[in-house]
């Protein structure tokens, strides 16, 4: 799909994984160059631990990340 | 590039035997099996598992001085048959039947089944101490599957509802590079061999192949031939992407550490991103949508992850028993290459 085509950008987080990052986006610095990004779907680390930050390496499963697809409560209730 | 062509190995026993003669003439009944294939096991039967590639073989190339319409003649079909009942029955016997608790969420199970992979530390061991020699008989080993990499899933498209046909386009999407031909993970894979100095026709070392490396292709494109197996073929691929991520980068390791560059690392740097990504739509989207659309083949989706985890593991034993032993892997040494 061209990019004027694509939908919004939407970020998915997946069970115990990555942020999926969909649609029309772009990863930037803080500077605002863009980082280079090979597909359409990206996932991003949400465990802290790749090493290839921002983006997932799948270390996740080896340290045990547990987060759910949804919202966490608040933790003051 | 023309159309995969293959040319028919050695025979290995009476099964294959029997099969490539036949092949040399019209397709006709002179291919029938008298007897049961009696096989002590049929996982690593070379004879079995090299008759079976080939009857399977017709679905995905032409193989030279072969009728093709022998594809879909019925005694080639019945002798297939024959040699899927004894390695069916010999997965089987390798993975325990899924519980009630799995089948309420089967992207969970899935997790929980690639946590306890029961395969030895093969990527662990190319990491830190594998060969040149060992990287170079992994890669002729894998190029039985890696160049035709994404294909048999394929059959599983026009199989699946809306939910997770979409989910599993989105994954093949990526496996064929975006639309790019160069950028497939089959050419990406070829790539990798020819600048290893391999030789990346498709089906070039099939006489090289053991049975045990052969049965793991034969194992997707037996689930992948199937409709009514749709459940273990994106049980497969769950599991397949599942276990990719962490494994290729250490093979990408590996052969840094061997001094190689990226024209031979690109490959397996890809799979680290790309399965990062396959992973989790392949768990929760293809086969977690699967399986809320068709609760009947959750346990066959199931079954699928854990036949694959339990053949790769018998195939990765077989590697490293081999080099343990100071042996090839393969059924004839690769010719050394100039240093």
């Amino acid at each position: 799909m061209p990019p004027d085509q694509s939908p919004p950008a939407t970020i998915t987080p997946y069970p115990d994984g990555p942020y999926l990052v969909r649609g029309d986006f772009a990863v930037t610095d803080r500077d605002g160059n863009e980082l280079a990004v090979e597909r359409r779907t990206i996932a991003l680390c949400r465990c802290g631990k790749s090493r290839m930050r921002p983006f997932c390496d799948g270390t996740h499963k080896l340290i045990g990340f547990k987060a759910p697809s949804g919202a966490e409560p608040w933790p003051g209730g | 590039m023309a159309g995969r062509l293959i040319e028919l190995p050695p025979p290995r026993g009476p099964l294959s035997e029997q099969l490539f003669e036949a092949l040399e003439g019209p397709p006709d009944n002179r291919l029938s099996l008298t007897a049961r294939v009696d096989s002590s096991d049929p996982l690593a039967d070379g004879d079995l598992q090299l008759a079976l590639y080939v009857t399977y073989e017709f679905q995905y190339a032409a193989i030279r001085g072969v009728d093709e319409d022998w594809e879909r003649s019925p005694s080639l079909l019945a002798f297939r048959r024959a040699l899927e009942e004894p390695f069916e029955a010999a997965v089987a016997e390798l993975v325990p039947p899924a519980e009630a608790a799995e089948l309420e969420s089967v992207g969970a199970a899935l997790q929980a089944i690639v946590a306890e992979d029961p395969g030895p530390p093969l990527s662990r061991y190319m990491e830190t101490q594998g060969t040149r020699e060992q990287m170079l008989e992994h890669v002729v080993h894998r190029s039985a599957y890696q160049l035709k990499e994404a294909d048999p899933h394929s059959w599983a498209i026009p199989r699946l509802g809306p939910g997770p046909k979409a989910a599993l386009l989105e994954v093949q999407f990526d496996e064929y590079g975006g639309g790019s031909a160069e950028r497939m993970h089959s050419a990406l894979f070829a790539k990798t061999m020819a600048a290893l100095g391999l030789d990346p026709t498709y089906g070039h070392y099939i006489d090289r192949w053991p049975g045990i490396t052969l049965a793991t292709v034969n194992l997707i494109t037996a689930f992948g031939v199937q409709r009514r197996r749709r459940g273990a073929l994106v049980g497969h691929l769950a599991g397949f992407e599942m276990t990719s991520s962490i494994p290729n980068r250490r093979y990408g390791n590996a052969l840094r550490r061997l001094g190689l560059g990226p024209e031979v690392t690109h490959f397996y740097d890809e799979h680290v991103e790309a399965d990062a990504v396959h992973e989790n739509i392949a768990a929760w989207d293809l086969a977690g949508g699967l399986a809320a659309e068709e609760p009947e083949v959750a346990a066959d989706i199931l079954f699928g992850a854990r036949a694959l985890l339990q053949v790769e593991a018998r195939w990765a034993r077989h590697l490293m028993d081999a080099w343990e032993r100071g042996e090839t892997s393969l059924l004839s040494p690769l010719v050394p290459l100039a240093a």
